[in-house]
């Protein structure tokens, strides 16, 4: 039995991206007034690709002899999908996607936890979430970039009616906005993927798209670069694309703010870094500057707007922009810090935001409202909850020996050998979020407790369930980075490497 | 391709026979019958059925193509496809008509009609004469506006079939005439002579730049087409519901194989697997404008309609725009994507309009508002619901997409860059209206407390089975459409 639960089964990768589907499947076959079925089935439905995702991490060769980039372990296929576009079923993870696919199945369980409050059309919700989470689970895992589109625009439609079913009083507002942003970004990524499967020998294969794409005029490679940069930065959500994200946070349910803010902002650097970077690197080095601009726009105003906010939802919303901003700012410096420490930022923003979420979530469910001056003094009457919320805030603003702190001070030192001077700028956000959490911690939790809470109650079992899992990790990987780092930084230094090579071979000059 | 004598192509006519055989013995069922028959709808579809299968058996019959009648006809795998196409088309309206309320005891005269305009369809899809191409699309014209205005007394249809005979007369005028400046530039009626005599540089440029225009004026009315869609949303409202899905999609599908039919054809020649237009005639330029203008007043125009018809009426003028934009290829992937969408489309869109027939049969309104809290009432009409509408937008993994990806693919691998982009952001447009309809579907009323969902009446349960067949169609295409590619491109060979 032990054997059987250990070993790794073939075909993981796509019992990962299908056993949810089935889930669903099951869910939907399942009475409406069964409640607790529904729920565990979800659970049974999420659990079983987190233990497969921590089997891979395990198994995962650090040290893949040859050339990294393009050898993938735990590879499905190629196999022939339809054979007139060439398009082929093809699965594999490297460095960078097995650390979002462990991201991505840890977020979905915690998110179901975090589902349990839902009492108003489960069964649907239930469904809709566990397609959601095969469509994350199958973008991280394509190496066949229709696959690749199709795992993408699928989980568009769930996530609109998420928020749109299940959300706040400005739902549909918010659930419409996201949907066409996304979609205006996708139809940028569609376009550009035929051009290139034109352009670099008809093939939707990713790692035979890198070599085809070698030929494209520099001309054509910006054009296409741009068209792929706009698909991903809506999805990052890079300024001046940004605007969907509030008002999606602030409209959806908790859970689905963790996902959104968890999961589903790292498709768009995800994206960069395996289309743009991997396929177009002659007009990735030309262009490194755009993102590291943005990266610092994002940073600086998504601060900014963060210290701005009553809405503490929205509040963890504006800091995410300006935590997303970190990890463009490290990819763009094309140094192997820089690089290493936006992935592993990826990572621990995934961590820390969807703590965030959740402690907003657990006040909400409590005082239904998330006004920042409403509260006051909480620390008096609920300390564990106070406890957690300072770990996330502290872990947010980069306290040294949390997670956090790491990936930042990797971001920083790789991006100051190439951008000084965006470096300094963005150094600032590190101060403007000192700021906006400092203060949020002392108006909601420090002072004297506001006589309207004098009966809130701490949390509960299933609270600390979801929260104490992400707190291990933020502080772990704080004091230990090297699991994360490890397995990351090898597929990272060689696509550094590949960037500089062609971008060298090609005369560009970089920045 | 070898030309048959009348006597020699009778043998190739069977199926175009067994369509109008049936409609003739419908009739004379009718007189001894009178209204009382109820059969003469599974009739309809029997002859319908009859008629596929005898196109089936007749697939490998004429390898290369043959033309018909002295050529004034053209058999070859296009129109084939195109029979095939219609067939079902036909099959799809008869089946909505047999529950419509709306169309109840009227006897047999709806479903001969309906056997005469597919007849008249098919010979569209094959015409190699312009003189047959104008008798084949008059036939479908004349029977369209007596099918809109079949509910004698409701004003609204009898206002719409008012304004389609004076559009549509006017439309086909300006067609004949623009048939006739050909004829008189070239001497012949016969569309592969046009095009040889045109080449040879017989023409003066604005002379035929003017038939031209005149020609796009009858088929683009056929196919609403900006600027000569203005019908359509008026005759779509007034007409009877199953009629409305026929129209949208039946003679939009014929007008775009005539199109081939005439612009590759008659304006044409072939050329290293493709087509080049005649010398000093761009008219692929003017189509694409078209296209554009369509895609957009059709996008845009549909965001503000509350009544379903109109809303699928201003739709399927911006699929009109996509698939014109196809027409600009002039190669094989062009033709391909052509009939790629317009399969997806007929799939989709009689879903859409079958779930919208029982919808306002029940709440007795055709307002988007009737179509509130689906979800909860018909929880399995609301799904498929979702499917079409998800494949109209055209996102995956649904069989809209499909045809938008071969068409985009097909636009992008011939350079036009920009009208594929044009016709993307048009996709996103459309998603605003088509989610309008989702909305008040899934989310509006969730809140309401909503009757128990009872079963849907026998007579409906015949669209219930077909609407699953067709969402079950639309997401199995979408997700692994490779079979009907070779058959597809099996069956032209091409014209």
């Amino acid at each position: 039995m032990a054997a059987m639960f250990l070993a790794l089964i073939d075909n993981v990768l796509s019992w990962m991206i299908f056993f949810p589907l089935i889930g669903a499947g099951v869910i939907l076959l399942l009475p409406s007034s069964k409640s607790t079925w529904i729920k565990w089935t979800a659970v049974v439905a999420t659990l079983p690709p987190l233990v497969w995702a921590v089997q891979l991490f395990m198994a995962f060769q650090r040290d893949f002899p040859g050339e990294q980039l393009k050898q993938f372990q735990f590879t499905e296929g190629p196999y022939t999908w339809i054979e007139s576009f060439n398009i082929s079923y093809f699965l594999g993870v490297d460095g960078i996607s097995i650390s979002m696919v462990l991201l991505t199945a840890l977020i979905s369980t915690i998110a179901v936890i975090a589902s349990w409050t839902i009492n108003r059309q489960l069964k649907a919700y239930m469904a809709l979430f566990l397609l959601l989470d095969t469509g994350m689970m199958g973008v991280f895992c394509s190496l066949d970039f229709f696959l690749f589109y199709v795992f993408w625009e699928i989980m568009l439609l769930p996530m609109y009616f998420l928020i749109g079913i299940w959300g706040g009083p400005n739902k549909i507002y918010a659930a419409i906005k996201f949907f066409l942003y996304t979609l205006f970004g996708s139809v940028f990524m569609l376009l550009a993927m035929i051009f290139l499967y034109y352009k670099a020998g008809k093939t939707f294969n990713m790692v035979e798209m890198m070599e085809g794409a070698k030929g494209v005029a520099i001309g054509a490679q910006v054009l296409i670069w741009f068209a792929f940069y706009v698909g991903f930065a809506i999805k990052i959500p890079a300024f001046p694309f940004h605007t969907w994200l509030p008002d999606a946070h602030v409209e959806a349910p908790t859970a689905i703010s963790v996902i959104l803010a968890g999961v589903l902002l790292k498709m768009g650097t995800y994206g960069i870094l395996r289309i743009n970077y991997a396929m177009l690197p002659e007009a990735t080095a030309m262009l490194a500057w755009v993102i590291a601009l943005i990266g610092v726009i994002n940073i600086v105003y998504g601060a900014l707007c963060a210290m701005a906010q009553t809405d503490l939802k929205k509040l963890v919303a504006y800091s995410s922009i300006s935590h997303m901003g970190y990890v463009m700012l490290g990819m763009a410096s094309m140094t192997p810090q820089g690089i290493n420490g936006a992935v592993l930022q990826m990572f621990n923003h995934g961590t820390i935001t969807a703590m965030l979420f959740l402690l907003v979530g657990v006040v909400y469910d409590r005082a239904h409202h998330r006004q920042i001056d409403g509260f006051g003094g909480l620390a008096n009457r609920v300390p564990v909850y106070t406890g957690m919320t300072a770990l996330a805030f502290f872990a947010s603003l980069g306290l040294p020996g949390l997670s956090g702190f790491v990936s930042e001070v990797l971001v920083f030192m790789g991006g100051f050998k190439t951008f000084p001077l965006y470096t300094i700028i963005s150094a600032t956000g590190i101060i403007l979020t000192a700021a906006y959490l400092l203060w949020t911690m002392q108006r909601v939790f420090l002072g004297e407790l506001n006589p309207k809470y004098e009966t809130l109650t701490d949390m509960n079992g299933r609270e600390l369930l979801m929260l104490v899992p992400l707190a291990i990790i933020v502080i772990v990987l704080g004091v230990w980075p090297m699991p994360v780092l490890d397995i990351i930084s090898q597929s990272l230094n060689f696509l550094v490497t590949h960037v500089g090579d062609a971008a060298a071979a090609a005369g560009v000059a970089g920045h | 391709m070898v030309s048959l004598e009348n006597l020699g192509s009778l043998t190739h006519f069977l199926p175009e026979f067994i369509v109008a055989g049936g409609a003739l013995l419908i009739f004379v069922l009718d007189l001894i019958r009178g209204r009382q028959c109820q059969f003469h709808g599974w009739i309809g579809i029997a002859v319908l059925a009859g008629a596929g299968w005898a196109t089936v058996a007749s697939l490998g019959a004429a390898p290369g193509g043959v033309f018909l009648f002295e050529n004034m006809l053209a058999l070859d795998g296009f129109t084939q496809l195109f029979r095939l196409f219609f067939l079902a088309t036909g099959v799809l309206t008869l089946i909505m008509a047999a529950r419509s309320k709306e169309l109840a005891n009227r006897g047999g005269e709806f479903t001969a009609l309906l056997l005469i305009i597919v007849l008249g369809m098919m010979l569209m899809a094959g015409a190699a004469n312009l003189l047959m191409a104008y008798l084949a699309m008059e036939t479908v014209s004349l029977i369209s506006y007596t099918l809109v205005a079949s509910l004698k007394g409701n004003q609204r249809s009898n206002e719409a079939g008012l304004k389609y005979v004076i559009f549509g007369g006017v439309a086909s005028g300006a067609m004949l005439y623009g048939f006739s400046w050909l004829y008189g530039l070239t001497g012949t009626l016969d569309i592969a002579v046009i095009a040889q005599t045109l080449q040879g540089g017989a023409a003066q440029p604005l002379t035929m730049f003017l038939a031209l225009v005149l020609i796009l004026v009858g088929l683009g009315f056929k196919v609403a087409a900006v600027p000569f869609h203005m019908w359509s949303p008026d005759v779509y409202e007034g007409a009877p519901v199953a009629v409305t899905a026929f129209l949208s999609v039946g003679p939009k599908a014929a007008g775009f194989a005539l199109l081939v039919r005439v612009l590759y054809g008659g304006l044409a020649q072939p050329f290293e697997g493709g087509w080049l237009p005649v010398a000093h005639l761009p008219w692929p330029m003017l189509i694409a404008v078209m296209s554009v203008a369509t895609m957009f007043i059709g996008n845009l125009s549909a965001l503000w309609q509350n009544n379903l018809k109109r809303l699928m009426a201003y739709s399927s003028i911006a699929h009109a725009g996509y698939l014109l934009a196809g027409l600009v290829l002039l190669n094989e992937a062009g033709v391909l994507a052509i009939v790629f969408y317009l399969i997806a489309y007929l799939v989709m869109n009689f879903g859409a309009f079958m779930v919208i027939s029982v919808v306002a049969d029940e709440s007795g309104t055709e307002e988007i508002d009737g179509i509130r809290g689906l979800w909860r009432r018909r929880p399995f009409l609301g799904v498929m619901m979702m499917i079409f509408l998800v494949s109209l937008t055209g996102l995956p993994p649904a069989f809209g997409f499909i045809g938008k990806f071969y068409l985009f693919a097909a636009l992008v691998e011939s350079g036009w860059l920009w009208l594929a982009l044009v016709g993307l952001l048009n996709s996103v447009i459309s998603l605003g209206y088509y989610m309008r309809i989702a909305k008040a579907m899934l989310i509006d009323g969730t809140e309401e407390t909503e009757a128990a969902p009872a079963a849907l009446p026998p007579a409906s349960r015949l669209i219930g089975v077909t609407v699953g067949v067709l969402g079950a169609l639309t997401l199995l295409l979408g997700i692994y459409w490779e079979p009907l590619r070779v058959f597809a491109e099996r069956t032209f060979a091409l014209i």
